[in-house]
């Protein structure tokens, strides 16, 4: 692989970074056993693929790769207001985090 | 010049000037609340304690840092550091004046003119919560936890009218940059008066402006909002647990805070470094008179002394007044000084408010506080983003 | 001085996002998670996003995770339980997630014409106006049903979240 001798950045290494930064959200959500932090390790994923959609736009000068991640953003609010909602429940009807706990329907 | 260079020397002018009145703000709030209260305040450290910043400095500096057993070490350090790094950096794009010319070289009255100027003070303020929640959860302390959980629950609330009470000036001024926010405003009504947002004329942004104040009160944690650090339910709040400078890194962001909200208070609504009345009317003598009514007032104190140590302080006083007075007078000058008066008049005003308020008002209660932010400010923010947004649309070419 | 950048602000975001999956405490995760986005908002910056830039330390930064912060503290959760993985996992997961993003990047370089760099201040479509003007014009049906959406995720926060009526 040879880095061509240029001042900007190659749009690769926008990619590349999305893509260790999404595999590590991938690892978080397989990996860890708290449900905050599956939770967290989503929102990692959702950033990631937020870099690629403002990388790509800045390839493509067009900015509607802006606008899908503003999209994203306003997206991932509403699901962490809702996500939050449910932890709370469950941690209110079982007082529990870990996730292996709560694999049951019924309490 | 160098671009580099210039903004060196701007910061360290801006920085030098920050810590001095973040310093003596602290003097104003306890000479101020005394005097409400029929009190003196300090006066043993230097003529009027005037030097008592210096001293609560020394002794904040060589007080031993203790770092409790049971804290969880690296957020109990960082959280001080979070709370005074944020609080500092969104004086970054606050302008003091209009564009210079100082010996030759062009240059505005701030560190950097940002296209999002008023975003990236939002985005900033924002991040300042993650020291007082961390601060108290680090802590290992239910009143500092307590604090902690309050604090961050009110900030939440109290962001979203304030959102919307800046937004209903900018969809007036049509910008985000704080330098032409501050241009926009700059011409009269009548030739008399001045088009701030407050006063704008279809839709003068009254309301705006005093729900913005009063989010303010409670995003800076002051009272009657400062549920966090309410002593007298929760011992010192987020904070119980630090003690000298990381104590007084929290003291210090808190100051700072209040000097931006005051500063985005000024620029948004009360037109900037713009005087109240147009230059040929002769505004530009206004500090002069000001100053000269200051150095009377001493020489009258002077003469008759309530202490006898007044009989050589005062005068001393009255002659730097008049001094500073001969200093506004001079026409090379002016250009620097006068907006310079203008924005720290309209900024030390709403200053003095939120230490007024603080001698005055008692403190709210937890529900209270919450009930009055989703209840009563975030309807009424609302309605009046609503009601800008139609004029503006009604009224738009 | 672009690269350096760059470099500087990848850095602190993988390593951010390493630690975000490693501690085994969620306040440690959440804040940084906290640095991965302020590093992204920066990132975003260089890529001529001021207006993403700023929404993300107001959305993101500012309110979702200050939101995490207040959750863990109120539920006041602990560390985790280290719980015996199986074997396979514990030999084979760090190999493999190398191999993907191995994979990946070979992928991205191989697709990617190698003249496509980017320029600090090339990019001028991010500006806030532009931003806006596309937002109410192209994509308006795609906001207002934002908007719908957001209201259901308040009505449904609000449902999960009272407290229970026997």
């Amino acid at each position: 692989m040879s880095i061509p001798l240029v001042i900007g950045v190659p749009l690769s290494w926008y990619l590349i970074l999305s893509a260790i930064l999404f595999t590590l959200g991938v690892a978080g959500f397989l990996f860890r056993r708290n449900i905050i932090t599956v939770f967290m390790s989503i929102e990692l994923m959702l950033n990631a693929v937020n870099l690629t959609f403002i990388a790509f736009a800045n390839k493509l000068g067009q900015n509607d790769g802006h606008i899908f991640s503003f999209f994203v953003m306003v997206v991932a609010a509403a699901e962490a207001a809702v996500g939050l909602a449910i932890i709370l429940t469950i941690f209110k009807n079982r007082q529990t985090l870990e996730i292996d706990e709560v694999s049951t329907l019924k309490n | 010049m160098n671009y580099l260079l210039l903004s060196l020397i701007k910061t360290a002018v801006v920085v030098g000037v920050l810590m001095h009145t973040l310093a003596y703000l602290q003097w104003i709030e306890r000479k101020v609340i005394a005097h409400v209260q029929l009190r003196v305040g300090p006066r043993r450290v230097g003529p009027h304690g005037l030097l008592q910043p210096l001293a609560d400095v020394i002794k904040l500096i060589t007080k031993e840092g203790m770092m409790p057993s049971h804290v969880n070490k690296v957020f109990y350090l960082l959280a001080p550091f979070i709370a005074v790094t944020f609080a500092l950096i969104s004086i970054s794009v606050i302008p003091f004046g209009p564009i210079i010319n100082v010996g030759g070289v062009k240059t505005g009255m701030e560190l950097t003119d940002l296209n999002i100027g008023i975003l990236f003070i939002l985005g900033i303020s924002g991040m300042g919560v993650y020291g007082v929640a961390l601060a108290g959860w680090a802590s290992n302390n239910k009143y500092a936890l307590l604090g902690g959980l309050r604090s961050s629950a009110q900030m939440i609330s109290y962001e979203l009218p304030m959102a919307l009470a800046i937004a209903s000036p900018l969809l007036i001024l049509n910008t985000l940059s704080f330098r032409q926010i501050v241009e926009k405003q700059s011409f009269y009504y009548f030739g008399f008066i001045p088009n701030w947002s407050i006063f704008h004329s279809p839709f003068p942004q009254i309301f705006a402006f005093l729900i913005f104040v009063i989010a303010a009160f409670a995003e800076t944690n002051r009272v009657p909002f400062d549920l966090p650090e309410a002593e007298n339910e929760l011992v010192a709040g987020f904070h119980t647990e630090y003690s000298s400078m990381k104590f007084a890194s929290f003291f210090m962001a808190e100051y700072a805070n209040m000097v931006t909200v005051s500063c985005v208070a000024t620029l948004l609504f009360l037109g900037g470094w713009q005087p109240p009345f147009p230059v040929q009317y002769g505004s530009g003598y206004i500090p002069v008179i000001i100053h000269l009514i200051a150095a009377l007032v001493c020489f009258y104190h002077a003469a008759n002394p309530a202490r006898p140590f007044d009989r050589i302080t005062l005068p001393v006083f009255g002659v730097l007044f008049l001094v500073i007075a001969g200093v506004f007078l001079i026409p090379v000058l002016q250009p620097v000084l006068l907006p310079l008066f203008w924005f720290g008049a309209k900024v030390g005003a709403i200053l003095f408010v939120f230490i007024w308020i603080r001698a005055t008002l008692p403190r709210f209660r937890y529900d209270q506080l919450m009930k009055f932010a989703w209840l009563f400010l975030f309807p009424v923010a609302m309605i009046n983003l609503f009601a800008t947004s139609l004029a503006v649309a009604l009224t738009a070419k | 001085m672009d690269q350096i950048l760059f470099l500087l602000f990848a850095g602190i975001a993988v390593l951010c996002g390493i630690n975000l999956v490693l501690q085994s405490h969620p306040i440690s995760s959440a804040l940084s998670l906290v640095g991965v986005m302020g590093a992204l908002a920066l990132l975003y910056l260089q890529l001529g996003g001021e207006f993403i830039a700023a929404a993300q330390l107001i959305v993101y930064a500012g309110a979702i995770m200050v939101l995490f912060i207040f959750v863990i503290m109120l539920l006041n959760a602990g560390k985790e339980r280290a719980v015996p993985r199986y074997l396979w996992v514990r030999w084979a997961g760090l190999p493999l997630l190398f191999a993907f993003i191995a994979a990946m990047a070979y992928i991205v370089q191989r697709i990617l014409p190698p003249s496509g760099e980017v320029k600090f201040g090339a990019f001028t479509l991010g500006s806030a106006e532009a931003i806006g003007t596309r937002l109410f014009t192209t994509y308006l049906l795609p906001f207002e049903i934002t908007s719908v959406l957001i209201l259901i995720a308040i009505v449904g926060a609000i449902v999960l979240a009272r407290k229970e009526i026997e």
